[in-house]
C-alpha cells in the first residue's frame, strides 16, 4: 500500500493546491465590483517550499528551493500588485483574473491527467493485461 | 475545496441580480414626478461588500447564505444628486407655483450599470461552468 500512497501523494497535494488557487481566483472575480476589495492570489514559490520530497533537488538557479515539512492546509494568500487601481480602491483587473482562471483551469486538468494516468497504470497492473 | 467555488460564484450571481433589479426599478421610475423634492424618487444603488471570516458567525441570511470570499449586498444607497424641478402647471401633482419634481435617475448611467451587471453575471456563470467541468472530469477518473 505504501508505494501507492507515495505514488499518488504528490498529485493529490497538487490537486488540492490547484483547487485552492481556483477558489482564490473565483473570489476575485466574484468581488470585481466590490469597493475597496483587494485581489489575492496564491504564491506558488511559497507552496513549493513546503513540499517534502526526496527526489526534488535544486540543481539550477531557476529551480525552486524546497525546505521540507508538511504542506499547510491553506496556502498563504498574497495581495496582487495591480497595474491600475480604480477610484473605489478595488484592485481586481478582470482581464488578468480571467486569464489566470483559464490557466489555473488548465493546470488543474494537467494534474488530473497525471492522476488519471497513475490510476489507469495501477488498474492495468491489477488486471494483468 | 472546489465546492466553495460554486458558493462564492453563487453569492456573486445573487448580488449582480440584485444590482440588475435595482437598475430596473430605477429605470421604471425614471419618469415619475412628485409634488415636493422630498417625495421625488431617487435612484437606488446597491453597495457590495466582501464576506470575510468575522461575518460568518452572525446569522444574517437575508441575501442568501454567507460564504467566505463571496460578496453580499451591504445596503442600498440613494443617489445624492439633486432632483430636477420642472414647470408643469397642468399636472395634477404640481405644487401651488406650478412646479413638479422629477426623479434624479440618469437613464444613460442606468443603462451602463445594467450592462456592467450583465457582464459581471456572465463572468460568474463562466466560473461556475469551469468548476463544474473540472469536477465532472475528476469524477470521470472513477470510470475509465
Amino acid at each position: 500500500m505504501n508505494f501507492i500512497d507515495k505514488d499518488f501523494a504528490l498529485h493529490e497535494r497538487a490537486l488540492r493546491f490547484r483547487g485552492q488557487r481556483m477558489e482564490a481566483l473565483s473570489s476575485n472575480i466574484a468581488n470585481a465590483d466590490t469597493p475597496g476589495f483587494k485581489a489575492r492570489d496564491v504564491d506558488f514559490r511559497q507552496v513549493m517550499k513546503t513540499v517534502r520530497t526526496d527526489s526534488l533537488t535544486a540543481t539550477q538557479p531557476k529551480h525552486y528551493e524546497t525546505e521540507g515539512g508538511m504542506p499547510p492546509d491553506q496556502a498563504a494568500l498574497m495581495y496582487r500588485v495591480p497595474f491600475n487601481t480604480s477610484f473605489d480602491g478595488n484592485t481586481v483587473e478582470l482581464s488578468i483574473e480571467q486569464a489566470s482562471f483559464g490557466k489555473a483551469s488548465g493546470d488543474f486538468q494537467a494534474t488530473l491527467s497525471f492522476l488519471e494516468n497513475r490510476v489507469s497504470g495501477i488498474r492495468r497492473a491489477l488486471k494483468g493485461e | 475545496m472546489m465546492d466553495n467555488i460554486f458558493g462564492v460564484a453563487g453569492t456573486a450571481l445573487n448580488a449582480q441580480l440584485t444590482r440588475m433589479n435595482a437598475t430596473a426599478s430605477n429605470l421604471a421610475n425614471a419618469g415619475t414626478v412628485a409634488t415636493t423634492p422630498e417625495e421625488a424618487f431617487r435612484a437606488r444603488r446597491p453597495l457590495f461588500k466582501t464576506i470575510v471570516e468575522s461575518m460568518l458567525n452572525k446569522a444574517d441570511t437575508r441575501n442568501g447564505p454567507d460564504i467566505k470570499g463571496g460578496v453580499k449586498i451591504d445596503q442600498l444607497v440613494e443617489d445624492p444628486a439633486p432632483v430636477r424641478r420642472q414647470f408643469d402647471p397642468y399636472n395634477p401633482l404640481a405644487d401651488k407655483d406650478g412646479f413638479v419634481y422629477q426623479s434624479n435617475v440618469n437613464e444613460v448611467s442606468e443603462m451602463v450599470e445594467m450592462m456592467a451587471a450583465a457582464r459581471s453575471y456572465q463572468n460568474n456563470v463562466e466560473t461556475v461552468n469551469t468548476a463544474k467541468h473540472l469536477m465532472m472530469r475528476t469524477l470521470d477518473m472513477m470510470r475509465s
